[in-house]
């Protein structure tokens, strides 16, 4: 299980992969293209705001079925992955949220707006940071990761009670209130940066997961000493 | 088992019930506090009053939950119980019941508290009583889970809000919108809807929890 | 009891880590059914944790055991219904009265919880007079006590019992070792972990000596205190 300079390539190509594509796709969506007739330049939000969405959504999901795993197959592995997803999840999950607050004001005017979506990201951040924080006041390895991946279960089933409630409840002031609509024009910079986020998204988790593992094998026992000097005594007992 | 396990949290309820009084005196206290945010305007203390009492009964559950598992790892009996062998799901839902119990004798202990504080009364007390139910049935399932595994951990105090209040906001949005819309009056029947998203949540984690303990008591 | 099989304990390789220590290092031991061990050894060479990993209290990392017949790993419940465990922490309840812990034990055994049917029991242990008071007034001494009387309302064919001696006084002790005496009459497995050498090599049939978590000798209890010694790792046998 030992981490070798060979394994970090993959995760660090990806992750620059990622930076380039983003640093295109956004350059494209937030100077080059046109601007939207309706919403003006604050649209251009959207080219980063959507991938964003797509990228913490995945993340979490990934969070979830390593908890899955790690909860019914066992081995360390999972849950590094457990908790490099979560933490990744859990940023992007906060620059959605900052996203939000960064086109609602100029738009209605608010920092913040009930959106469904974007309060359901809101209770998500506190969901997950609250996992994360779990994790540090547990000592046990065996503990941490059976309580997180039970933990990580719970919360991400109830992601869609909270969208749908929080939804019903704000439906009374009919705010449908997220940047989203998008015409064809604009859809390359948002794939682009789409998959941008998605590879650094992917090198970012690769290389926490390896911090995690390394952790992990400092908090194990090393392997086994080596047998005693002297041999133990016959095991069967005679009267 | 389960009506062993049901024996043994409702005895263990009765021995601790003078807990339980000074639980509803801080609850009660908590409504108290927030009608002194408001201010003395009495039409908005009757429009928060839902909110409020599920507020203070959502702080009240931390105390109460917390202490339903101190019993069971002062000495460890949680264990002994598991070893004997006890099903580890009777041991969750025996507590998890008791725990509903307490949950509901406070939030129903509270609404006269409200009426009075608040002036925020109702005819329609059946309506009243089932969302109370509904909605701490909805707190005492994630919570028993909780407080089990937490009662286990450091900072334990503040891991277990830290952890079930995120996870219990649609129990909290559809209980007090009820609890509001059966005090201030229902024109579109939408107590009905907040009742089913209610049902449907302590389906889930009803059974859900049930499943789950059994890995989170084990060593 | 019907069908025994031949040993009671079948353990071969136990190894079990408390994070960065290894407690238990390749534990392999063959008890027949009927017989008292002793288990000994200094403080920290893993007499407790032998026997919890023993009782599914908590899990081996590697290794294999068989408990009156059963795996740990795949029928734990099949093997928690015939060994019992007395631990260092009581598994009381503090709040409920004596008799009280005994009747919630007994209804989850599907047992007579009546007070009629527990008195007994507590009479034997020395506790009858005070059944009704909360446990929570108890002394050390009465917890175990209760704590023994409590393993034994298993009527488990494998008994673990971790410093049965601790904190009693001299009846007490004299409990102990009538109380053994009546398992080992019922055809019962003990395991017994205790420092007292002297009487556990009368009173077993059979002793092990751990050391850092290692087997370090197991054989004949008579011959028990001259290998024992607490000292460095005693030669073979």
């Amino acid at each position: 299980m030992s981490a070798d300079r060979q394994g970090a390539v993959v995760p660090y190509a990806l992750a620059a992969l990622g930076l380039a594509l983003l640093a295109w796709g956004s350059s494209w969506g937030l100077f080059a293209a046109p601007g939207e007739t309706y919403m003006g330049d604050v649209q251009r939000i959207m080219y980063v705001h959507v991938p964003t969405a797509w990228n913490a959504m995945l993340a979490l999901t990934f969070a979830f079925g390593c908890a899955l795993v790690s909860l019914f197959k066992g081995g360390w592995r999972w849950d590094a992955r457990l908790e490099a997803g979560m933490e990744v999840g859990v940023v992007l999950s906060t620059l959605l949220c900052m996203q939000g607050a960064i086109w609602a004001k100029p738009t209605w005017g608010v920092w913040w707006d009930w959106d469904p979506r974007l309060t359901t990201t809101a209770v998500l951040v506190f969901a997950f940071a609250g996992i994360l924080v779990l994790r540090r006041f547990v000592d046990d390895p065996v503990k941490r990761a059976v309580w997180s991946a039970v933990a990580t279960i719970i919360a991400y089933v109830d992601v869609p009670i909270v969208y749908f409630s929080v939804r019903w409840w704000n439906s009374l002031h009919q705010v449908q209130s997220s940047p989203e609509t998008v015409s064809k024009a604009f859809h390359w910079p948002l794939r682009i940066n789409a998959f941008g986020i998605l590879f650094l998204m992917s090198g970012l988790i690769g290389l926490r997961t390896r911090l995690a593992v390394l952790r992990l094998e400092s908090e194990l026992a090393p392997p086994l000493p080596p047998p005693a000097a002297v041999a133990p005594a016959s095991t069967r007992g005679d009267r | 088992m389960l009506l062993a396990a049901l024996r043994k949290d409702f005895l263990l309820q009765w021995r601790t019930r003078a807990q339980v009084l000074a639980i509803l005196i801080f609850g009660a206290t908590s409504l108290l506090l927030f009608s002194f945010a408001i201010g003395p305007n009495a039409l908005a203390l009757r429009q928060h009053a839902a909110g409020f009492l599920w507020l203070a009964l959502l702080l009240s559950s931390t105390l109460s939950l917390a202490e339903s598992f101190q019993a069971e790892m002062e000495q460890r009996a949680l264990e002994g119980l598991l070893l004997l062998p006890a099903s580890a799901r009777a041991l969750y839902y025996g507590k998890a019941l008791a725990n509903w119990g307490q949950l509901a004798f406070l939030g129903l202990a509270l609404v006269p508290v409200m009426i009075v504080l608040y002036d925020a009364g109702t005819t329609n007390i059946g309506a009243l009583v089932g969302i109370i139910l509904l909605g701490t049935a909805g707190l005492s399932a994630p919570g028993t889970l909780y407080a089990a595994m937490t009662s286990q951990a450091r900072a334990r105090q503040t891991l277990l809000p830290l952890l079930l209040f995120p996870l219990v906001v649609p129990v909290l949005l559809a209980s007090a919108k009820a609890t509001s819309l059966i005090i201030l009056g229902d024109p579109m029947g939408q107590v009905r809807s907040w009742s089913l998203l209610l049902v449907c949540f302590d389906l889930i984690y009803w059974s859900l929890c049930g499943l789950l303990f059994g890995r989170v008591v084990e060593d | 009891m019907t069908d025994q099989p031949l040993l009671a304990v079948d353990a071969s390789g136990l190894c079990r880590r408390y994070g960065r220590r290894w407690a238990l290092v390749d534990v392999s031991l063959r008890v027949p059914t009927g017989t008292v061990v002793m288990v000994t050894g200094r403080n920290g060479s893993g007499k407790s944790t032998l026997l919890r990993v023993l009782s599914t209290a908590i899990r081996a990392d590697r290794g294999t055991a068989r408990l009156a017949g059963f795996d740990l790993r795949t029928a734990t419940q099949k093997v928690r219904e015939h060994v019992a465990l007395l631990s260092h922490s009581s598994y009381l309840y503090e709040a409920l009265s004596a008799l009280e812990n005994m009747q919630v034990e007994a209804r989850f055994l599907g047992r007579d919880s009546d007070r009629k049917a527990l008195l007994p029991l507590l009479e034997e242990v020395g506790l009858a007079h005070r059944a009704d008071d909360s446990v929570e007034t108890f002394s050390a001494g009465m917890r175990k006590r209760l704590s023994l009387a409590r393993t034994l309302l298993q009527e488990a064919s494998v008994v673990l019992l971790d410093e049965p001696y601790g904190q009693l006084d001299p009846p007490g002790f004299r409990l102990v070792d009538s109380l053994l005496d009546r398992l080992r009459r019922r055809g019962a497995t003990v395991l017994m972990a205790t420092h007292l050498l002297e009487r556990g090599s009368e009173l077993c049939d059979l002793g092990v000596v751990l050391e850092e978590g290692r087997l370090q000798w197991f054989g004949p209890a008579a011959q028990l205190p001259s290998h024992a010694s607490f000292g460095p790792a005693a030669e073979g046998n």
